[in-house]
């Protein structure tokens, strides 16, 4: 029984580790063919039909190239760079919960690799350690537009970290337990009699603004990529690695992607509940299969939305990237906090 | 096994504390600080503090580490730049070090090393819900006049950093 139990978290961990790695590798193709679609082009095509293999192909070739170390760079920290921004970008989707409950055996089996009571808590502690990566690296490379480059990344993650901080505090009034598992759960109740369709979106829209767009600034992603901005920087943290240095360090951004868009998808879209999950009259452990689809589905609309933005938006200028950080999204992250309390204040006196 | 753990995060935690001290290189030093604070960080889950554990996270490691490391990289202060401090400093270091020791010698001896009755002792104290009873109930006012003391050092900050009319712009 206790055994039983191990093995099926460890498969859960491992499918979960797994799939995190394979979305991230597909992400990849995935932003070459979005870009190509925007901008008008074919893609890549070569490598395997519609060009499937080229994420592989990209893997070799960077295994083979050749691991530069600048003469006085800091040897054992430029290599710790990557390696850490890629373990951070790991470690933070133990806590989602990628579905509800399958029932085999009459034994009830979360589909969540750790279920721990501070999940959100969880999860903003990993995203603000994933700067380290970028900013050891930097300043390992012993390179000036290197060390610029994660200057830049600490000081927009602080930035933002405040914001988001903010927006999910107004989003905790709400919701009232910091367990993405409560969260999500949650969200399965019943709005104007369907079932499934209680989401935080409805109560927590400019919560959800916030979010969105501090997620973009800690993911590095345009239109918040100065720490890379190549037109100002060269290639900014990562101007001196090759190979699977910079591997790491691109890979570790689509992980980054995947795991924001995971929780987006979790904290204010419904997580894995649908419309009508519980009216449909079909079977629980086919809700939840259903339900894990659907959360997949909402996950990859988020993996496009931030590559429709990369192609779409110019970069900020980094000035209009700290007032926008500090004079508009903080207050207006605080004045959310204020009248979410006071709404709910006032739906106890009045109902 | 809980008893191994608390000995593997102990060792790690003086080692990384000596490491902090001992680095001639102060990105190296910043570094081992973070490790100090992740070890204490595991301490604060063997205590089942989970709240006190993520908060620990988030503010020291996740926020003012980073702006420590932030400073250093800006100075980009390394091994062969450093100034060599005068013996003056380094006695009055030492001093006010020792003295520091023996105050907390004084204020550890007296410490109750009993264990607690397992029968009426609240495990789950350390909880997110438990500790925000707790601080807003019992412990209101000493925790508003913190905030109130946060709120005063923060302004105090933006009149620091914040330029002068008339000031030009030094870098």
């Amino acid at each position: 029984m206790e055994l039983s139990l191990l093995l099926i978290k460890g498969l859960i961990i491992f499918a979960v580790f797994g799939i995190t790695l394979l979305i991230a590798t597909y992400s990849t193709y995935a932003e070459r063919k979005v870009a190509a679609f925007i901008q008008d082009r074919v893609g890549p095509n070569r490598a395997g039909p519609f060009g499937l293999a080229q994420p592989l192909a990209d893997a070799v070739k960077l295994f083979f190239k050749e691991e530069f170390v600048p003469a006085n760079a800091n040897k054992f920290l430029f290599i710790a760079g990557p390696s850490l921004a890629m373990l951070t970008a790991c470690m933070s989707s133990a806590v989602i919960p990628f579905g509800g409950t399958l029932i085999i055996g009459g034994e009830a089996i979360h589909l969540q690799a750790i279920e721990v009571n501070i999940g959100i808590l969880y999860v903003f502690g990993i995203v603000a350690l994933g700067v380290y990566g970028i900013m050891i690296g930097g300043w390992a490379s012993n390179n000036k537009f290197s060390l610029l480059g994660a200057i830049r990344a600490a000081s927009q993650n602080i930035s933002y970290e405040l914001a988001m901080g903010m927006s999910i505090i107004a989003l905790l009034l709400v919701t009232g337990t910091l367990s993405m598992r409560d969260i999500a759960a949650q969200q399965g109740q019943e709005l104007f009699g369907v079932s499934g369709l209680n989401w935080n979106i409805f109560y927590q829209p400019v919560g959800f603004l916030i979010f969105i767009i501090c997620a973009f600034a800690e993911t590095n992603r345009v239109p918040f990529d100065l720490p890379e901005c190549e037109t100002e920087l060269v290639g900014g943290y990562h101007t001196e690695y090759s190979s699977m240095g910079m591997g790491l360090y691109l890979f570790a951004e689509y992980v980054n992607i995947f795991v924001a868009s995971a929780v987006m998808a979790t904290l204010y879209f419904g997580g894995y509940n649908f419309p009508f999950m519980n009216q449909l009259g079909l079977p629980h452990n086919l809700v939840t299969i259903l339900g894990t689809v659907v959360l997949f589905a909402k996950i990859f609309f988020f993996i496009f939305f931030f590559m429709w933005v990369r192609w779409t938006l110019p970069r900020f200028r980094y000035d209009q990237l700290m007032n926008l950080g500090w004079k508009i999204l903080i207050p207006l992250s605080i004045a959310n906090v204020i009248i979410t309390g006071g709404a709910i204040l006032l739906k106890a006196e009045l109902f | 096994m809980t008893g191994n753990f608390f000995y593997f995060l102990t060792f790690l935690t003086l080692f990384a504390a000596i490491g902090v001290v001992a680095s001639k290189n102060p990105v190296y030093s910043v570094l081992f600080m973070i490790l100090t604070f992740f070890a204490l960080t595991g301490h604060y889950i063997l205590l089942n503090a989970q709240f006190l554990a993520a908060v620990n996270f988030i503010v020291y490691m996740g926020a003012i580490m980073v702006l420590f490391l932030f400073v250093i990289m800006f100075l980009n202060m390394r091994e062969d730049t450093e100034q060599h401090k005068p013996l003056l400093s380094k006695i009055a270091a030492a001093i006010a070090g020792g003295i520091l020791f023996v105050v907390m010698i004084a204020a550890l001896k007296d410490v109750d090393t009993q264990m607690k009755a397992t029968a009426v002792f609240d495990s789950q104290i350390g909880m997110v819900e438990n500790l925000g009873k707790v601080l807003f109930r019992d412990y209101l006012l000493p925790f508003e006049l913190a905030s109130v003391l946060f709120l005063a050092a923060m302004a105090g900050a933006v009149m620091l950093g914040k330029r002068e009319p008339g000031e030009q712009n030094r870098f």
